[in-house]
């Protein structure tokens, strides 16, 4: 195999990289202009179609197949949005590629508002992000001084703005429904679906929205050609109609107990051991991994057993986690406790919880309130099957929620209690001797700063 | 008869007007109003909610509902003229932020959430700053401050920072 060059992430390092001058003299918004002066909307859309590419947000939706949703000769405004409120636990590319390579976005943004026929595209960005922030808003003011942005640009009839909006510190933004309700100036309240977005989305007018990264590919697929796109990553699999495939460059966020934590780029598919060892010189102090998250913390845990396992958008389920989610791998080493993570786990979740659902409110609360109880000293057995319980009746994915929020709660739950049980039943007789085989109901532990 | 605005200056809702071509209606003005005020005074309380939503055209209500929702805006005083948010998401647990944030809130005698009594120094729990690269982080006013020790993190902290933007 040919030594992998990044494209993503090729601004890392050039000096003053994020300006526009240095992505012009990158190849940078030459396809833009070949796209405004020859090409329809439509040729835009089935590129991306043809691309294969697959949303980097965390859902893995082809992105183009999402653009044909909107409907057909809508009168307008049709809305883009695009979702920065990078929040996953262990995600940071979106970071990365906004405060190094702002224009690779842009151009990216640009081309799907072409495609989508949008005239207004609203970034919203999480608020933890200044620095993104100026350098997004430095490069927009750049993009309308180059005419890329605006009025009529390039005499083609097209215009478009880029807004700015900055989020409040709230995980849920990042859900797209969220997102949108967050924007109109509402709690950030999930939708029920349908109607999907691209019908009923923005100010009830279609919308589409796309993460950050998969802006970027966009750009590049402008530049690079679909067939470059798809010769990179996973094919579809030939015996499964369903498989979209794996296309594509990917960054993978690798942090935790390793070496030398960053933001790598790798075709679709590299496994979390060459990942580890590859880029980040191993795991930390010369230790052995005992998990690691596959994609961000909602996507559960793989055993130091199921790292060979490829980082594409079907590997991970193969051993039981829910998917490649943002291809945040973080690596917990053999010395950490797993009650210890799971109870970290279940404390973000507890936080993030947006509180419409009762059975995601109350799961990821009570969840909580057992690992607490369990992490002083006074769990039982029995605890672990009230885990599994929650963990298996709140979500989507039985049907109890809105939206995915408690799936990603409950995912690390049934995977670190599936995976490690001898652990956590080894740790609840070794702390609560006397204890750990009572089933009668034991009263809840107070907690601090759970909401 | 209008009431008369005590909380928010006319530049403020200079502010706010420049960005309502933005959106099509002014309720999604709602969150930018917020943060325009909280940079300003670092805290909304209740009479600069019922003023923006005067502005906005909105019920006070509605403005408290979205306020309320996000943990992001203090209500009853100020944060401190340093707001520094100290992750505990999983990256930075792994190297210690947990630890960081005990030891911080010891060293500063605070409560986390707590401001330090000269209104300096106000030390929050965070969820994932998205900046694991350099974990344990922590986000002061617009620094990230990387790879934090126990003991960096309390030196870098009595510093003097630019508001937040």
């Amino acid at each position: 195999m040919t030594p992998f060059k990044p494209v993503l992430l090729e601004a890392i390092g050039v000096p003053d990289g994020h300006t526009i001058a240095s992505y012009k003299s990158r190849g940078g918004y030459a396809p833009l202009e070949a796209t405004l002066a020859a090409k329809q909307p439509i040729d835009v859309v089935e590129m991306v179609k043809a691309s294969g590419l697959r949303g980097r947000g965390g859902a893995g939706f082809p992105t183009g197949l999402k653009w044909t949703f909107l409907p057909k000769d809508h009168p307008g405004p049709i809305y883009l949005c695009i979702n920065a409120d990078e929040s996953e636990p262990g995600t940071f590319n979106n970071r990365i590629l906004m405060e190094d390579d702002p224009h690779q976005v842009i151009e990216g943004i640009i081309l799907s508002s072409f495609a989508t026929r949008a005239s207004t595209a609203y970034l919203y960005l999480r608020y933890e992000y200044p620095r993104a922030w100026h350098r997004l808003q430095a490069a927009i003011d750049e993009a309308y001084a180059a005419g890329y942005l605006g009025t009529n640009i390039r005499g083609t009839g097209f215009s478009l703005d880029i807004y700015l909006h900055r989020g409040a510190a709230a995980y849920i933004c990042g859900e797209e429904t969220g997102l949108i309700e967050s924007l109109e100036g509402k709690r950030a309240w999930p939708r029920i679906k349908p109607p999907f977005p691209a019908i009923e989305g923005l100010f009830r007018k279609p919308t589409v929205v796309n993460n950050v990264e998969t802006m970027a590919c966009v750009a590049q697929i402008a530049r690079r050609g679909v067939e470059w796109f798809k010769s990179i990553g996973v094919p579809a699999d030939p015996n499964n109609p369903r498989d979209p495939g794996s296309y594509g460059p990917k960054l993978y966020c690798l942090s935790g107990h390793v070496e030398k934590p960053g933001c790598y780029e790798a075709p679709l598919g590299i496994t979390a051991r060459q990942l580890i060892d590859e880029f980040g010189g191993g795991v930390w102090k010369g230790r052995a991994a005992k998990a690691v998250i596959p994609g961000g913390i909602s996507m559960g845990l793989m055993t130091a057993s199921e790292l060979d396992t490829p980082l594409d958008f079907a590997g991970p389920g193969k051993v039981g986690c829910l998917g490649l989610g943002t291809a945040a791998v973080v690596v917990i080493d053999d010395q950490t406790s797993i009650v210890d993570f799971l109870h970290n786990s279940a404390r973000f979740f507890a936080h993030e919880s947006c509180g419409q659902c009762t059975p995601c409110r109350e799961g990821t609360s009570w969840s909580l309130r057992i690992l607490e109880r369990i992490k002083a000293g006074k769990g039982r057995l029995k605890d672990l099957d009230i885990l599994l319980e929650l963990g298996t009746t709140m979500g989507m994915m039985p049907g109890s929620t809105i939206c995915g929020l408690a799936d990603g709660a409950a995912w690390p739950m049934k995977n670190a209690i599936k995976k490690f049980r001898g652990e956590f039943e080894d740790y609840i007789k070794r702390t609560n001797p006397s204890g750990w085989m009572v089933t009668d109901p034991v009263p809840a532990l107070q907690i601090v700063g759970a909401h | 008869m209008i009431a008369q605005r005590k909380v928010l200056t006319d530049e403020m809702v200079a502010k706010i007007e420049a960005l309502a071509p933005r959106y099509p209606n002014r309720r999604a003005l709602t969150l930018p109003a917020l943060h325009i005020v909280n940079a300003e005074l670092r805290h909304v309380p209740l009479e600069a909610v019922v003023e923006i939503a005067q502005v906005l055209g909105l019920a006070p209500a509605e403005v408290q509902d979205t306020l309320s929702f996000y943990q992001f805006f203090h209500q009853e005083k100020p944060h401190g003229t340093v707001r520094a948010f100290v992750c505990r998401s999983v990256s930075c647990a792994l190297r210690g932020g947990d630890h960081l944030l005990e030891h911080l809130c010891h060293a500063y005698g605070v409560q986390p959430y707590g401001t330090t009594p000269d209104g300096q120094l106000t030390i929050e729990p965070a969820e994932c700053l998205g900046a694991c690269d350099f974990a344990p982080c922590i986000l002061a006013n617009d620094d990230l401050l990387t790879d934090m020790t126990p003991e960096t993190a309390t030196a870098e902290l009595k510093k003097p920072r630019a508001r937040a933007t």
